[in-house]
């Protein structure tokens, strides 16, 4: 610990050294406020007043903080609150379910023991090589599936993907070893039940990073809603607020000027892209770290 | 991932090696009985979402309408490609996919690399992660917002850069009319979006390093910069071109929620901002031409699938530990 306080100490005193910290301290700055200022527009737009907003345009931090935005929003939330709820709803149960689904597919492509664990893997894997297109499986979806104005549209396809499978089953051989199976096969354990006992138990970090990585998906969506829901009672978070950004720009371009009121205005626009990022924005310092290890494994091992 | 068959043939006859495959199934079926039940969901769910529609490819060769479904529209040959390609729709589209996503990975790769660098070797641990934190945030955010993002920058009354172009007593500028400006922009979106991500991956490489290397080139007398010449890009060049491997095979896939939500349906960009699944969609949402859309889906898929098979290939050939399948 001495020794390496010292060395650290001797490097800092090197010129070459004190220019390439000169040039990392800066160019990392400059590059972290490249990408948080234009959250910190929008969040100064919400907090203010929409008159001096259209006449100021955006600003760094408000001319003058009102939170008349936000209670405007508020008067009539019951197209947020419906909005939050099914994503929330979708959110929790394609969580669970892809999680359960994949981790389980993952234990099962990880067994050695398993004669098709390659070729089961490898028709996973050709799903990201070729496919059908965007449109057959759309026809499909909803033509032949009937999923228009179904909840499951919105669930359903993004339980699984290849990457977070192959993620699945890296962390359940690396975390899992082969002779514990084994062990609980000798004593008489199924297979189910090896998984849901002892294999579930162990793999917590793993099902925490792909875990989120689905709830993200799911909380981010927007696309499935444009394809499979007319029904505004129905849409996801993401969409309803596309919805009214697009609603009120067409306006603006025909030039129907409505009043203050038919339009929503610029910073109750703003205070609503808060209100849908706030749960991100709030949960990001205590779920980052699980994406930096799941990354970091898919990253080596995938 | 080797796809391979296991059977190991002695020499038999086709007939009974195919019994025997068949044998090994039924044993292998009763044995791990469990294991094949366990596996029904992820089949099923592939089945459907990815293998069944590969069936309605025929939609590209057909006059669709709803009433004839899939066999009963009109089979018209090749005439939605011969549109798509007299019109020549489809070449602009490919060079913009692939353009779009060649400037995706050189910028992208380049920014990642330099950050993950510099990042590992911040001294202030609070720096560090504060910063990276920082950085890894845009990844959080929906494309929607990127969307609210680019407007509140580039509107002509109310955006930002105009807001201090006019303090400045300059006249305002109109992005949303001028399409030379946007290839770069997409760019910085993007690179906006992504960086964080790929830091990550590049950062993990990284402190996978033996500090031992760095130490013994420290008393050889190597500086930072030469440390990083001979030591850390060298060691970041497998990584590197596992993630090219990765992002060429998806050079015909575009970053749909991006283009989509920051162009949207202002025509004045198609030609510099339409790529193939933006194309797709707005022949779908918008026009509602199935077999024209599914055509350009088609040629999509299999001109992404030629460049894998071609890359994978010629990766086998020379360095078979990198190749993806």
């Amino acid at each position: 610990m001495v020794q390496t306080a010292s060395v650290q100490k001797k490097i800092r005193r090197t010129p070459s050294t004190i220019t390439f910290n000169i040039i990392a301290y800066t160019f990392v700055l400059l590059l972290s406020i490249v990408c948080v200022f234009p959250l910190v527009l929008i969040v100064s737009g919400s907090f203010t007043q929409n008159s001096i907003l259209v006449r100021e345009g955006y600003r760094l931090v408000p001319a003058a903080f009102s939170t008349d935005a936000y209670a405007e929003l508020f008067k009539y939330p019951e197209g947020i609150i419906r909005a939050y709820g099914s994503t929330i709803l979708c959110t929790i149960i394609g969580t669970a379910l892809g999680l359960f689904v994949m981790s389980m597919t993952g234990y099962v492509l990880q067994r050695k023991d398993f004669l098709y664990r390659n070729r089961v893997s490898f028709l996973i894997y050709f799903t990201t090589i070729f496919g059908g297109g965007m449109v057959p499986w759309y026809i499909l979806l909803s033509q032949y599936l009937h999923l228009n104005n179904s909840y499951v549209a919105r669930v359903f396809p993004l339980l699984m993907t290849p990457f977070l499978i192959i993620l699945m089953r890296t962390f359940i051989s690396s975390s899992c070893p082969a002779a514990v199976i084994e062990s609980a096969k000798i004593d008489g354990a199924g297979d189910f039940k090896i998984f849901i006992s002892i294999v579930l138990p162990i793999i917590g970090p793993g099902l925490a990073t792909v875990g989120l990585f689905l709830a993200l998906a799911y909380w981010n969506e927007w696309y499935l809603t444009s394809l499979f829901i007319t029904d505004r009672e129905m849409y996801s978070l993401q969409y309803y607020l596309y919805d009214m950004l697009n609603s009120s720009r067409f306006a603006q371009e025909m030039g129907m000027y409505l009043g203050d009121r038919e339009l929503p205005s610029e910073s109750i626009k703003m205070a609503m892209v808060v209100v849908v990022t706030g749960p991100i924005i709030f949960l990001y310092p205590f779920v980052q770290k699980y994406f930096v290890a799941g990354i970091a494994i898919g990253s080596v091992k995938g | 991932m080797k796809g391979k068959s296991t059977s190991a043939d002695t020499g038999a006859g086709p007939q009974s090696r195919k019994k025997k495959e068949k044998g090994r199934f039924f044993k292998e079926l009763k044995t791990n009985r469990v294991l094949f039940l366990m596996l029904i969901p992820a089949v099923l769910y592939f089945f459907v979402n990815n293998y069944l529609p590969i069936v309605g490819i025929y939609f590209a060769f057909t006059k669709f309408n709803f009433s004839g479904g899939l066999f009963g529209s009109p089979f018209c040959g090749m005439e939605n490609f011969r549109f798509l390609w007299e019109s020549g729709k489809l070449a602009m589209l490919t060079v913009n996919t692939v353009c779009y996503n060649i400037a995706f990975i050189v910028c992208g790769n380049t920014l990642q690399i330099v950050c993950a660098i510099l990042l590992s070797r911040i001294g202030s641990k609070y720096f560090k992660k504060i910063t990276q934190s920082v950085m890894f945030l845009p990844y959080f955010v929906s494309y929607v917002i990127l969307n609210v993002i680019v407007y509140n920058l580039f509107n002509y009354d109310v955006g930002f850069i105009n807001g201090v172009i006019r303090s400045m007593g300059g006249a305002p500028f109109d992005a949303y009319n001028t399409p030379g400006i946007w290839p770069a922009l997409m760019v910085i979106f993007y690179l906006w979006k992504q960086v964080g991500y790929g830091t990550v991956i590049y950062l993990a490489t990284i402190t996978s390093i033996s500090p031992e290397l760095y130490e013994a080139a420290e008393i050889d007398g190597a500086n930072v910069f030469q440390q990083i010449r001979y030591i850390t890009v060298p060691l970041l060049v497998p990584t590197f071109i596992t993630l090219l491997l990765f992002s060429l095979g998806s050079i015909m896939k575009g970053q749909f929620d991006l283009f989509y939500q920051v162009v949207g349906n202002n025509g004045v960009l198609y030609n510099v901002t339409d790529i193939m699944d933006t194309f797709v969609y707005r022949s779908l949402k918008q026009d509602f031409d199935i077999g024209m859309s599914t055509a350009a889906g088609l040629y999509q898929s299999v001109f992404g699938f030629i460049v894998i098979m071609a890359t994978n290939t010629l990766i086998k050939r020379n360095h078979p530990d990198q190749a993806l399948f």
